[in-house]
Order: C-alpha cells, then sequence, then structure tokens
C-alpha cells in the first residue's frame, strides 16, 4: 500500500482506467432503456412530447456511448498487457464469458446503434423501435456477462485447478454463482438510478430556470416515479447482497464494519462513524449503536459475526477504505430514499414542479449514482483483496512483471489523457443536457452541423442515400 | 464434440476476426490518415460520415480478437499482450482519441473544432502505426520461458517492426481512399482517385521489402516458402498481387476517360490486403507465439472451447447478416446537405 511496486501501479492503472468507465455503462444502460421506453410511449400515444425527449436523450446518450466503448476497449486489453499470470491461470473461464458479451452484447449495440442514431428516415417507426430495443438489450446482456465474469472472480465455483491452471468444469455453475444474481441485481438497479438522478437533475435544472415546458416537466416526473420505485428496492438487494457476503467473503464485511473482535455473549454494534486502523486492530473515535449490527447482519438481535482481528494478518482487505466507500453508499442510498419520497409527497400535493428547495436537491442529487456506484464498487473490489480470485489466486500473482518505470510512465499517461479526454467529453454532455428538450428537437438544432457521426438527430441523413 | 479439432476451428475463427478487423477497421481509420490530404471542413464531414453509422460495429471485431484469444488460448492471449504493452498501449490511445472525435468534432463549440480534427487524425495514424508495430513484431517472434513473456519491454521495437508500422499506414489509406471513391461524387472522389493513384506503386515496393526482408531474417521462413513442392503451392499469392495492383491501377486510370471507378478499386484494395494476411499465414502457421509455440501449446481447456465454439457457430452468422443490413440501410452516396457551408 505504501510504495508504488509495479504491482501497486498495475492496481492504480485497473482502478482509475474501469473507475472511468463504469461511469459511462452506468449512464449507457440506464438511457438505452429509457428511450427504449420513450420511443414506446411515442409510437402508442402519438404525444410529441416523447419523441421531443427521444430525440433530446438520443444525442447525451450518443456522446455517453462513445466514451463508453473507448474506455471499455482499453479494459479488454488491459487484462493481458497488465494481468497476463492472471489471463494465463483464469482465462479459461474469464475468457469465454468475455467472448460471449462480445458476440452476444457489443456487436448487437453497435450493429443497431448505426441505426438507431441516423436511420430515423431510412427505415420504418417498426424497424426503428426494433433498433433501439436491441441497443437496449445490448447493454443489460452486456453487464449480465461481465458481472457473470466479476462475480465468478468474487465467489468461484464449477471449475478444477489442472496443471497450475483453471479448468471450468460446470458452466451453469461457474455463471450462476453463489453472488452473481445479487451483484446483477443490485448493479442493474443502479444503473437505472443513476440515470434517473441524472435525467432528474436535468429536468429539475431546467424547471428552476422557468423553463417549465411539458417535455421539462414530463421528464422530470419520469425521474422521481423511477427514483421512488428504485431507491428502495436498492435497499432491500443491497441488504440482501450483503447477507451473500457475509456468507462467502466474511472478512470484507468485517472490514466494511469496521469490526475487528467479537464479544462472546453480546450482539454486534452498528458503527455509524469511526477510523478504522489496519496496525491498531481497531475503530478509533467510534460511534456505535448497540446491537443494530446483529440485527442488519444476522436478522436476530445477538447474532455474532466474526471480526477481522480472526483473519490471518495476509488475508485482510483494508478496512480504513471500504469503511468508508461503503458507507459514502449506503449514505447516498437513504438520501435517494428521501428524494423519491419527497417527489412522491409534492407530486400529491400538487407542487411538484415548483418547490424549488426540493428542486435543488433533485440537482445536487444529479451525480449520487454515479458516486454511489464508484463507492460501491471500491468497496466490492478492494474488499476481495488480497485476492483477485477470491481464495483461489493472490492478486500479487496476477500481475504482470513490467518494470516501475514503464507502469508509470503508462499509469501516467492515462491520467492526463483520461482526464483531458473525458473530462471534456464530460463538460459537452452536461452542456449538450444543458440546452434543453427543443420542440420538433433537433430539426431546428442541426441546421449548422452536418450528419454528426454517432450522435445525430434523427433527421440527419448521413450516407446521402435517403433521397 | 472432443472429436472435433477444437483448437484449429478457434484459430480460423480469430483468423477471421482480426481480418474482419483490418478490412473493416481499415478504411475507417484510412478516412483518419487521409485528413491531412483533405482541408476544407466540407470534405472533411463527408468523409467522416461515410462511417460515422458503421465505425463502432467495425472496432468490435478487435474486441472479437482479444476475447476470442483470451478464451481459446489464454497462454497466447497473456504473452502476446504482456510482450506487446508498450505499442498495444499506444495504440488503444490513438483508437481513444480517434473514436471520441468522431463525435466530439461536433459537439464541440466551433473554437475547439480544429483541435478535435487533429485528434481524429493523430490517433489514427498512432492506431494504425502500432498495429503494423505489433504485427511487425510478431513476425519477428517472442522470448518465451515457461508459460510467460521473457523478453524486454522494448524488444517489439526493431528496424522492421517500424517499417510494418509505416506499411501498415500506407494499406489503409488505400482502403480508405477507395472506400471514399465508392462512397463519394465530383471533386473529392477525383481527389480520392488521384490519392489512390499515387498509393498503389508505394504499395507495391512495401510488399516486395516486407517479401524479401521476412525470409532473409528468418531461415525456417525462407525455407517454408522456397523449398521444393511449396514453391509451387504458394506461388499463386505473388503473382495475384501482381496481377491485382495492375487490374487496381486499371480501374483507377480509367477514370481519366470518362469512366468513374464504382467499387472494384475498394474490393481490389482488400483482395491485395487478404492476399498480404494469407502470405503472413503461410509464413507462420502453426505458431500462434512465433517463432516456437505452436497453436496447440497454448490452447485453452477444452470445456473452454467448446463452450464459447457453440456461441460462435451460432452467433457470428447472425451478426454478419445484421451488420450487412447496416451496411444495406446506409447504401449510397454521401453528399453535402444544403443548409450546410
Ligand atoms: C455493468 C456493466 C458493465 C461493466 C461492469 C463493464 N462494462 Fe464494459 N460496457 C458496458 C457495460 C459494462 C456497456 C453498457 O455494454 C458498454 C458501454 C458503452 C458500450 O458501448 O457498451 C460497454 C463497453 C465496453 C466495450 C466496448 C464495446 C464496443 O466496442 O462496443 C468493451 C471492450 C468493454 N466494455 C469491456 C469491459 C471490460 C473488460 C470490463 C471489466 C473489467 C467492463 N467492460 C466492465
Ligand atoms: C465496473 C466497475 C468496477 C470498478 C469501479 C472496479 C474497481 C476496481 C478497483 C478500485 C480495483 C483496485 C482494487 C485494489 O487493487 O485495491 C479493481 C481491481 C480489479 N478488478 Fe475491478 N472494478 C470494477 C469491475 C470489475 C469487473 C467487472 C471485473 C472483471 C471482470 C474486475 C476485475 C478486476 C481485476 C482483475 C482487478 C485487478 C486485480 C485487483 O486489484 O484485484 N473489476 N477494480
Ligand atoms: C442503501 C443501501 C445499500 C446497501 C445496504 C448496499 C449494500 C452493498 C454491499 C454489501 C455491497 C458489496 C457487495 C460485495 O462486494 O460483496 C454493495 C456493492 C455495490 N453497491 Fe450497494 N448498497 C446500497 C446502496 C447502493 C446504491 C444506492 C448504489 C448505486 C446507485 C449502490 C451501488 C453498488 C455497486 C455498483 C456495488 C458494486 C457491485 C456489486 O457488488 O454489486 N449501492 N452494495
Amino acid at each position: 500500500m505504501s510504495h508504488l511496486d509495479p504491482l501497486m501501479l498495475a492496481r492504480i492503472q485497473f482502478g482509475f482506467t474501469i473507475s472511468f468507465h463504469i461511469v459511462f455503462p452506468a449512464i449507457t444502460i440506464g438511457l438505452g432503456s429509457y428511450l427504449a421506453v420513450l420511443e414506446g410511449l411515442w409510437l402508442l400515444r402519438k404525444d410529441a412530447v416523447y419523441l421531443d425527449l427521444y430525440h433530446f436523450w438520443s444525442r447525451a446518450f450518443a456522446v455517453n456511448f462513445a466514451m463508453g466503448v473507448v474506455s471499455g476497449l482499453v479494459m479488454s486489453y488491459q487484462f493481458g498487457t497488465n494481468w497476463s499470470p492472471f489471463s494465463a491461470f483464469a482465462g479459461g473461464v474469464t475468457g469465454p464469458l468475455l467472448a460471449y458479451e462480445v458476440l452476444t452484447a457489443f456487436f448487437l449495440e453497435a450493429g443497431f446503434l448505426g441505426v438507431m442514431l441516423f436511420g430515423w428516415k431510412k427505415v420504418g417507426p417498426g424497424l426503428h423501435f426494433f433498433a433501439t430495443l436491441m441497443v437496449a438489450a445490448g447493454t443489460l446482456v452486456s453487464m449480465t456477462w461481465i458481472l457473470a465474469s466479476n462475480s465468478w472472480m468474487q465467489t468461484p465455483q464449477g471449475y478444477a485447478v489442472v496443471n497450475g491452471r483453471v479448468e471450468p468444469t460446470d458452466w451453469l455453475a461457474v455463471i450462476f454463482n453463489p453472488s452473481f444474481p445479487y451483484r446483477l441485481v443490485h448493479m442493474g438497479l443502479a444503473a437505472f438510478l443513476a440515470t434517473a438522478l441524472f435525467v432528474g437533475a436535468t429536468g429539475a435544472w431546467h424547471l428552476l430556470k422557468h423553463r417549465d415546458n411539458p417535455r421539462v416537466k414530463t421528464m422530470f416526473s419520469m425521474a422521481m416515479w423511477m427514483v421512488l420505485i428504485t431507491a428502495p428496492i436498492q435497499i432491500l438487494a443491497g441488504d440482501q447482497h450483503g447477507l451473500n457476503t457475509l456468507e462467502y467473503q466474511p472478512a470484507k464485511i468485517a472490514a466494511m464494519e469496521g469490526d475487528w473482535t467479537s464479544k462472546p455473549g453480546e450482539g454486534e454494534p452498528l458503527i455509524l462513524f469511526g477510523l478504522p486502523d489496519m496496525t491498531l486492530e481497531k475503530t478509533l473515535y467510534s460511534l456505535e449503536i448497540p446491537h443494530v449490527g446483529s440485527l442488519i447482519l444476522t436478522h436476530s438481535w445477538d447474532g455474532q459475526i466474526k471480526g477481522l482481528s480472526e483473519f490471518p494478518p495476509q488475508d485482510r482487505p483494508d478496512a480504513t477504505i471500504i469503511f468508508w466507500t461503503f458507507r459514502v453508499m449506503v449514505g447516498l442510498g437513504l438520501l435517494m430514499l428521501l428524494l423519491g419520497l419527497g417527489g412522491a409527497w409534492f407530486r400529491w400535493r400538487g407542487s411538484l414542479y415548483r418547490q424549488r428547495l426540493f428542486l435543488r436537491f433533485a440537482v445536487a442529487m444529479g451525480p449520487a449514482g454515479i458516486i454511489a456506484i464508484l463507492a460501491g464498487w471500491m468497496t466490492t473490489e478492494i474488499g476481495r483483496q488480497p485476492w483477485v480470485v477470491y481464495g483461489v489466486m493472490r492478486t500479487a500473482d496476477g500481475v504482470s512483471e513490467h518494470s516501475a518505470l514503464s507502469m508509470s510512465a503508462a499509469l501516467l499517461a492515462f491520467v492526463v489523457l483520461y482526464c483531458a479526454v473525458f473530462g471534456i467529453g464530460i463538460s459537452y454532455l452536461l452542456k449538450l443536457v444543458g440546452k434543453g428538450p427543443d420542440r420538433g428537437g433537433p430539426i431546428e438544432a442541426t441546421h449548422q452541423t452536418p450528419a454528426r457521426p454517432l450522435s445525430a438527430g434523427p433527421e440527419i441523413d448521413p450516407l446521402g442515400a435517403g433521397e | 464434440m472432443m472429436n472435433l479439432d477444437l483448437s484449429l476451428i478457434w484459430v480460423l475463427i480469430i483468423g477471421f476476426g482480426l481480418m474482419m478487423y483490418v478490412v473493416m477497421d481499415g478504411f475507417d481509420l484510412g478516412i483518419g490518415i487521409l485528413f491531412p490530404f483533405i482541408r476544407a471542413t466540407p470534405d472533411r464531414d463527408i468523409m467522416v460520415n461515410t462511417v460515422a453509422p458503421v465505425w463502432d460495429g467495425n472496432e468490435t471485431w478487435l474486441v472479437m480478437g482479444g476475447a476470442g484469444l483470451l478464451a481459446a488460448f489464454p497462454m497466447a492471449y497473456a504473452v502476446l499482450l504482456s510482450a506487446l504493452f508498450i505499442p498495444l498501449i499506444v495504440m488503444l490511445m490513438g483508437l481513444i482519441l480517434r473514436g471520441v472525435a468522431f463525435e466530439f468534432r461536433f459537439k464541440a463549440e466551433e473554437g475547439h473544432r480544429p483541435y478535435w480534427d487533429i485528434a481524429f487524425s493523430a490517433g489514427s495514424y498512432i492506431a494504425a502505426f502500432f498495429q503494423g508495430a505489433a504485427l511487425g513484431a510478431f513476425i519477428n517472434g517472442f522470448i518465451v520461458t515457461g508459460p510467460s513473456y521473457g523478453g524486454g519491454a522494448l524488444d517489439w521495437l526493431t528496424p522492421f517492426s517500424v517499417f510494418t508500422g509505416i506499411g501498415v499506414i500506407v494499406s489503409y489509406a488505400l482502403l480508405g481512399s477507395t472506400w471514399l471513391t465508392i462512397k463519394t461524387e465530383g471533386a473529392l472522389q477525383g481527389r480520392m482517385i488521384g490519392i489512390a493513384k499515387r498509393i498503389v506503386p508505394v504499395l507495391l515496393i512495401g510488399i516486395g521489402i516486407v517479401s524479401l526482408w521476412t525470409p532473409l531474417a528468418h531461415h525456417e521462413i525462407a525455407t517454408r516458402w522456397f523449398s521444393v513442392p511449396n514453391i509451387f503451392y504458394f506461388a499463386p499469392v505473388p503473382i495475384l498481387v501482381l496481377a491485382s495492383s495492375f487490374q487496381l491501377m486499371r480501374l483507377l486510370t480509367g477514370g481519366s476517360d470518362g469512366k468513374v471507378p464504382g467499387a472494384g478499386p475498394f474490393l481490389l484494395a482488400l483482395l491485395l490486403l487478404f492476399l498480404g494476411y494469407s502470405g503472413l499465414a503461410i509464413s507462420l502457421w502453426p505458431n500462434i507465439i512465433p517463432p516456437g509455440v505452436s497453436f496447440r501449446d497454448a490452447a485453452a481447456p477444452a470445456q473452454s472451447q467448446a463452450f464459447t465454439l457453440v456461441g460462435a457457430v451460432i452467433i457470428i452468422p447472425i451478426i454478419l447478416g445484421y451488420t450487412g443490413w447496416a451496411y444495406y440501410v446506409f447504401r449510397g452516396k454521401v453528399t453535402g446537405r444544403e443548409g450546410y457551408h
């Protein structure tokens, strides 16, 4: 942890690049389904509001998608460049799962994206809707495969180690490994929540600027429904996820809870805040509520969990970090619940679009979903340490033997490039949504721009074959 | 199932995927490579718009190649990718610049646009050069100790790999200019035909040099090509290269007496590339990590290969189907639109 050896540099590089990557897929997944719903509503009700919203959000989708693709490309090669012993060892499992993701999801998204963005005038409404549905489905399928792979690394089963490498013995067991259903549900909800918060914040921002046209109202209202429904389910799902982790990765839970020793006979307290110290083996300055920890983790008053000191020191994850990342996630989840309930309350009172304080709260919650996703992944991944395949291969044994020099240079280049490119990209994205949805959408918006790659409004005719 | 030669089938599938990548991303990287020669913004917009709806699908074949290699030959994936750490990382960075520039060119405020044009073009050059350099390093071979890479971080960098890097830039430029010959009209098309005409001889010389350099540097490759029955089996490759370059030049110069070439030059450029590719396969077969590791030595467990094969066999034809459909939807010339200028 303290010095920057090649292992640490490789871990930082992986964490850095995937943290950028996951932001874009999360929004791609949510917006993909949102666009499908909007287009479906437009076809069903023929209300132009839905069509205008579709055009507006499909432009944001295109920018976001491009960033998702290029950052994802890096991920799929990084396993080989930086984690080659891991790939050689576990490639028999992670490779096929990634290959299925490419075959069933990436091609599907890419194949229909052109038609979805540029094909509005080239194919009929039915086919166009089909293209949107395929893109949305592709994002969900992609999530499923990559989470199967990650969950297998967390809770591996269905394999044998033969000749020093993993051989799959039962593919159903590999895919439906114990933590997979929980992770799939939790991440899927997280993507929907993050998108709803982003859409809701955009709507609230325009409402605060007194642009309260039907388009803005519709998007804000839809987003608040979504938050109201998904936030409580997410909290329940997270609770179940935690119980599953307690069963398969007890050291991770102990670290998340800042729990070092269990005193026989007493229940576990819930430590609200504190500072776990890895060398002193205790949680400093802790603020505790007695028995609530037992209640949450064992669903009983006096239940016990194993404390972190009961695990050998070389098998302990870093509690100082994941204690806090976990609390950031849960705290934001509770705020999301509050936002959803607030929306329902003001809707019932008939003042949803006018409560300025509430609208400000909705704007402030815009990035909360993304932050919670990052905090959640950090909890999961840092909590898995020191293992790359839990209980089977240590992270230190999985890293490629590059020199500290080339690793530092690569890391530095990634940091500079990502901050510049994606930073600017995100600023374009925000500017785009800051313009607000027009009536008749892109038709007026495009007089200046030619057919935009990957980003067009539908009337654009990039290959000019429409006439 | 187990009677099938899974490893062999997988080599063919991965070979096919990489071929698809070179063919498809080749022409859209080519567009970025041609950017410095076409200054006018409207022309550049048309060029970019000819690939806008399809570039993402083209790039997906690269992901397919990587994932297929990891699934079917994890050891090769591990050794090759860590040996090629530097060129691959730089290539990925080039692809990042190129990929986002597609999008940002039109999202940026006017003042930023020239920078994204530079990023688009520079990204295309970087990606093409480092793909070519990686290819050159691959032909040269790698030091393998046990199951992992045993060489140094800069082993990939040789005069030969620099040469192949430039060679790939030139080939992609040919693909790009012949693709644009199909997709554009008028003055822009005329310029593309002119550029293509100048590239063909350069490329031919390049192919000639690689075809001499490789057997001279690698004894095994020389015996493979020039020993007795082989030379007859493989002779069609160079002969076809010459014949198709000749035909390509004829089609391109046919333009002067009024006949504007259609898809012919592009198809011939693809044929040239395919021939180069098969020449490479002949030289290196059956090694997946030259010079010494055959694809069988690097094979994944049979259960992994079989499981993935089921999906590949069913799904790849479907992918080809809807990809073809997307190209069909966006067929025809791309023109500037009124209201723009
Ligand atoms: C929960 C979802 C999720 C997670 C955890 C990941 N991804 Fe991702 N990825 C997606 C969801 C996604 C997506 C929604 O499907 C994207 C976003 C934009 C896109 O084109 O598809 C995508 C794009 C994307 C691409 C580009 C695909 C293309 O060319 O169209 C690649 C190669 C990867 N990813 C690879 C990875 C790897 C190797 C990951 C793990 C380390 C990873 N992704 C984590
Ligand atoms: C998408 C969201 C994800 C994020 C934000 C994330 C975050 C992280 C972080 C912060 C680390 C560094 C942990 C440490 O070394 O202390 C890490 C490591 C790692 N993660 Fe993830 N992760 C994500 C998803 C995945 C997925 C889907 C996979 C596999 C398919 C994966 C595989 C790995 C591997 C191989 C490492 C490197 C070895 C290690 O340090 O454990 N991650 N990730
Ligand atoms: C408020 C109650 C919540 C609880 C109790 C909870 C619980 C958990 C637990 C225990 C984990 C770690 C699982 C493991 O690695 O074994 C986790 C991971 C994660 N959380 Fe939450 N969570 C909550 C809210 C949220 C919210 C609101 C979001 C995002 C919008 C979120 C996103 C994530 C993500 C992306 C991961 C990593 C992927 C995974 O392991 O599923 N969580 N959560």
